[in-house]
C-alpha cells in the first residue's frame, strides 16, 4: 500500500484558559490516503474542527500543539517545518473551506480579485494572468457568467454562491487536500445539495483528498468512503461508512445514530443521549463517555479503553470489545438516573 | 379543516417591507416577505411552517403574534381579531400565546439570573409574586429538565440545550396555549436536539399546547408535526397532513426540498433533484408561479409563468398550488391560451421518496 497522503500522531492540542489546561484534542491519530473523502463526525467541542486547525498549523495562543504530536504530510512533518515552508503548504498544496463563506471572504475586495491574489501569492502569476485565472476558477465552480461575477463583491453574492467562490479559491493551486470544516452547515439543504455535488465532482476529477468536518451523519453517509467519531478529544470510532451505518460499536456512535431524525421514518420518538459532554479542563478518568452510556460498568471508571481494533479498519474505543455479553444488560446511565436532563 | 374550532385562523396575511433608498429614505420598492398567507392552527396541534431562508416563515410567525405589525390580513386568536386589538387587550391575549426563539445566546438576558428570566411573565401578567412566584419558578424549571437551583445562575453558564430549555421555561410560565417555535432545535447538537424535541411533545402532550413549529429541517419536523406548510417566496405552495406530505409530496419545490435531504444510509445512492440557481429576490419574485424558474415538472411551460397558480386541494386535505399536478382547476384550454404547450400530469419523482426507499432499504431485491 502506497503511503498515506496525511498522517496524523498522538494529536495533542490544548488551550490555556482561566478554568485551567482544555486539553481540546487529545492524543488524536488516523490516515488518510490519495483520493480519499474522510469524514470526521462529532458534537460541538469534540475537537473536530481544533483537528482541523492544527493540520495547518492556524492555532493561535493560547492554544498550542504539544510536544510528542506529529502530523505528516506527503512524507514531511508539518510540525517541524519553518513557518515560511508552512505557508507554501497552506493554499498550494493543502486549502482551507470555511463553514461560514461570509467570514472567509474579505468583504471589501472583488471576489476576483480575492481569488487572483491567490494565484499571484502562490504562482506568482501576473496581474493579468491571475485574473484570467480567476475567472476561470469562478467558470469551474459553476458560476453562471464569471466573467462578470468576478468584479463583485461577497455581498452582492448569494450564500451558496458565496460558498463556490471560497471553493474556488481553495481550487486554485490545484491542492492535494481540502480541508472542508462544515462547509454545507450555514447553507440550506437545496443548495447544500448543490454545494457537496460540486465539492464531489471536482475532487473526483481533480483527484483531490477531501477531510470533511461535519456534525451530519447524513452528510458523512453520502459523501464519505470512511469515517471517524470523535467525542471528548478522542477518536472513539473509526471505520468505513458503510460498516459505521450498519454495525455502529461505540455506544456514542449509536446514540447519534439514534438521535438523528431521519425522513421517512414517520412520528416516531427519537432516541436522546442523557447527560452533556464533560469540560475539556477536566476529562473523567476511564471512559469519557461513561456517564451518558447505557452500559458502563466499574471498569470503565477505571481503565481508559484504548482503541481496540474490531475487524479490518473498524476500530472502537469501548471495552464491550473486550466483554460483548454486557450489551445485553444496558440500564438507566448515570447522567440520566439523577433525573434531571442537563443539556 | 378537519377541527371544528381552530385555536389560530390565519388569513391572507401580508408582510411587506419598504425598500428605502438614499439619504431621504425614499421607498423605491418592497420586499414581499409574506404574500397572502392563510392557515388554521387548532388547539392541541402542531403545524410546521417549512422553507428556506428567506421565504418568509419566520415572519409568519412574528406577524401571528404582532411582533411584527402586519401589512394586511386578518389573525384571529380564539375569536379575537389580533389586529384591532390595542395595547392592553393585546397584552392579554399575548399571554395565551408565546414564542421560543432559534438562538438561545441572544434570546436570553445575559444580567439576568435564570429564575429573574423565568420570572418576569409572572410579574408583567400579574399571576403570581413574592414566594408563590419563587415556588412557581422551581417548578417550572422542573418541568423543562433543568435543577431548580439553576434559578440563581446566569445564562453564559449553561449549554444551548440549557438554554434553550429555560427559553421554553419562560414562554410556559404564563401558561400559554399557543406557542411559536421558531427554529427552536437549528442550532443545537444532534443529540441534544433529540431531547429539546422531545421535550416538546411531552409539555404538548400533558398541556394541550398547540405548536406553530418553524423549521428548515424536514427530518425533524416530520417527528413533531401534524401537518405541514411548505413555504417559497412568501406564499405558502402546498399544505397537507405530516403523512401525506412525505409520502406525495405534490407541488415540484416540496419534492425538491425532499430530495435534497441527505439519507443517512450509505449503501443507497440517493438520486437527487439539483435545484437550478438560488432562490429569486422576494423584491421582485418572478411571474405566475413563483417556482417555475427552477421547477423540475416535466410539463413546465409557458402557461407556469402567466398564471399564477391557486393553492388547491389536490387530494382531501392535501393542498398544492400547482396548475401542472392533476387534479387541477386551471382548465388546460385556460393553461394553453397563456401559452401553455404541456398539458398537466401528475408526477412525482423517485427522488423526492423516503419512505418507499426505506422500504426498498430493507428488501434489497427490489432496488
Amino acid at each position: 500500500m502506497t503511503p498515506p497522503l496525511l498522517e496524523i500522531e498522538t494529536l495533542h492540542t490544548s488551550f490555556s484558559t482561566e478554568a485551567g489546561i482544555a486539553r481540546a484534542v487529545d492524543g488524536v491519530s488516523f490516515q488518510l490516503h490519495a483520493g480519499e473523502t474522510l469524514g470526521v463526525v462529532g458534537e460541538s467541542g469534540c475537537g473536530k474542527s481544533v483537528t482541523a486547525l492544527s493540520i495547518l498549523r492556524l492555532v493561535r495562543p493560547p492554544g498550542r500543539i504539544e510536544a510528542g504530536s506529529a502530523i505528516r504530510f506527503e512524507g514531511t512533518n508539518l510540525l517541524a517545518l519553518a513557518e515560511r515552508d508552512m505557508q507554501h503548504v497552506r493554499g498550494n498544496r493543502i486549502a482551507m473551506v470555511f463553514q461560514e463563506p461570509m467570514t472567509a471572504l474579505n468583504p471589501v475586495f472583488t471576489v476576483g480579485d480575492q481569488i487572483a491574489e491567490v494565484a499571484r501569492i502562490h504562482a506568482g502569476a501576473s496581474r493579468r494572468s491571475a485574473a484570467a485565472k480567476a475567472v476561470e476558477m469562478l467558470a469551474l465552480v459553476g458560476i453562471p457568467d464569471p466573467a462578470q461575477r468576478a468584479t463583485e463583491y461577497p455581498h452582492q453574492l448569494s450564500g451558496g454562491m458565496r460558498q463556490r467562490v471560497v471553493i474556488a479559491m481553495a481550487l486554485v493551486m490545484n491542492p492535494a487536500l481540502i480541508i472542508a470544516d462544515e462547509p454545507t452547515t450555514a447553507l440550506d439543504v437545496t443548495i447544500q445539495a448543490q454545494i457537496l455535488e460540486l465539492l464531489a465532482d471536482l475532487t473526483r476529477r481533480l483527484g483531490t483528498s477531501v477531510l470533511l468536518i461535519t456534525h451530519d451523519l447524513g452528510v458523512v453517509a453520502e459523501n464519505c468512503s470512511r469515517v471517524i467519531v470523535m467525542y471528548a478529544g478522542e477518536v472513539v470510532e473509526e471505520s468505513t461508512t458503510v460498516e459505521l451505518f450498519a454495525h455502529a460499536h461505540h455506544p456514542y456512535t449509536e446514540g447519534l445514530l439514534g438521535a438523528m431524525p431521519r425522513v421517512g421514518r414517520g412520528a416516531e420518538r427519537l432516541a436522546t443521549i442523557p447527560g452533556t459532554v464533560p469540560a475539556p479542563t477536566a476529562w473523567p478518568v476511564g471512559c469519557r463517555f461513561r456517564e451518558r452510556c447505557a452500559f458502563a460498568w466499574d471498569r470503565c471508571a477505571k481503565d481508559h479503553p484504548p482503541l481496540y481494533q474490531l475487524g479490518s479498519g473498524h476500530q472502537s474505543r469501548c471495552h464491550l470489545a473486550e466483554e460483548p455479553n454486557r450489551r445485553a444488560h444496558p440500564h438507566t446511565p448515570l447522567a440520566a438516573a439523577s433525573g434531571v436532563a442537563s443539556a | 379543516m378537519t377541527h371544528d374550532q381552530p385555536l389560530l385562523v390565519v388569513r391572507d396575511l401580508t408582510k411587506y417591507f419598504p425598500i428605502k433608498r438614499g439619504v431621504f429614505g425614499n421607498i423605491s420598492g418592497q420586499v414581499r416577505a409574506v404574500d397572502g398567507v392563510s392557515f388554521d392552527v387548532a388547539a392541541g396541534e402542531t403545524l410546521a411552517l417549512v422553507g428556506e431562508s428567506g421565504c418568509g416563515k419566520s415572519t409568519t410567525g412574528r406577524a401571528v403574534l404582532r411582533l411584527v405589525e402586519p401589512t394586511s390580513g386578518s389573525v384571529y386568536f380564539e375569536g379575537d381579531d389580533l389586529l384591532a386589538l390595542g395595547a392592553g387587550d393585546l397584552r392579554r391575549v399575548r399571554r395565551k400565546m408565546q414564542i421560543v426563539f432559534q438562538d438561545p445566546f441572544s434570546s436570553l438576558n445575559p444580567r439576568m439570573s435564570i429564575g429573574a428570566i423565568v420570572r418576569e411573565g409572572l410579574t408583567i401578567h400579574r399571576l403570581a409574586e413574592g414566594s408563590a412566584a419563587d415556588a412557581r419558578v422551581r417548578q417550572l424549571l422542573e418541568e423543562v429538565g433543568l435543577r431548580p437551583e439553576y434559578a440563581t445562575r446566569y445564562p453564559h453558564e449553561f449549554s444551548g440545550g440549557q438554554r434553550q430549555r429555560v427559553g421554553i421555561a419562560r414562554a410556559l410560565s404564563v401558561e400559554p396555549r399557543f406557542i411559536v417555535c421558531d427554529e427552536p432545535v437549528s442550532a443545537l447538537d444532534v443529540s441534544v436536539q433529540a431531547q429539546v424535541v422531545n421535550l416538546l411533545q411531552d409539555l404538548q402532550r400533558d398541556r394541550g399546547l398547540a405548536y406553530l413549529f418553524i423549521a428548515h429541517d424536514l427530518s425533524v419536523v416530520e417527528h413533531i408535526a401534524d401537518r405541514v406548510a411548505v413555504m417559497y417566496l412568501g406564499h405558502i405552495v402546498e399544505h397537507a397532513p405530516v403523512d401525506a406530505l412525505f409520502s406525495t409530496p405534490t407541488m415540484p419545490y416540496t419534492q425538491a426540498l425532499l430530495s435534497a435531504v441527505p439519507a443517512p444510509d450509505p449503501g443507497v445512492k440517493r438520486e437527487r433533484i439539483l435545484l437550478a440557481g438560488d432562490v429569486p429576490s422576494p423584491a421582485n419574485p418572478p411571474s405566475g408561479c413563483v417556482f417555475h424558474p427552477r421547477c423540475q415538472h416535466p410539463a413546465r411551460d409557458a402557461a407556469c409563468a402567466a398564471i399564477v397558480p391557486p393553492l388547491e386541494e389536490k387530494a382531501p386535505g392535501h393542498w398544492a398550488a400547482c396548475i401542472k399536478q392533476t387534479p387541477t382547476a386551471v382548465s388546460w384550454e385556460a393553461q394553453r391560451a397563456a401559452g401553455g404547450a404541456s398539458p398537466p400530469e401528475f408526477y412525482i419523482p423517485r427522488a423526492a421518496l423516503h419512505r418507499s426507499l426505506d422500504t426498498s432499504h430493507s428488501s434489497p431485491a427490489s432496488e
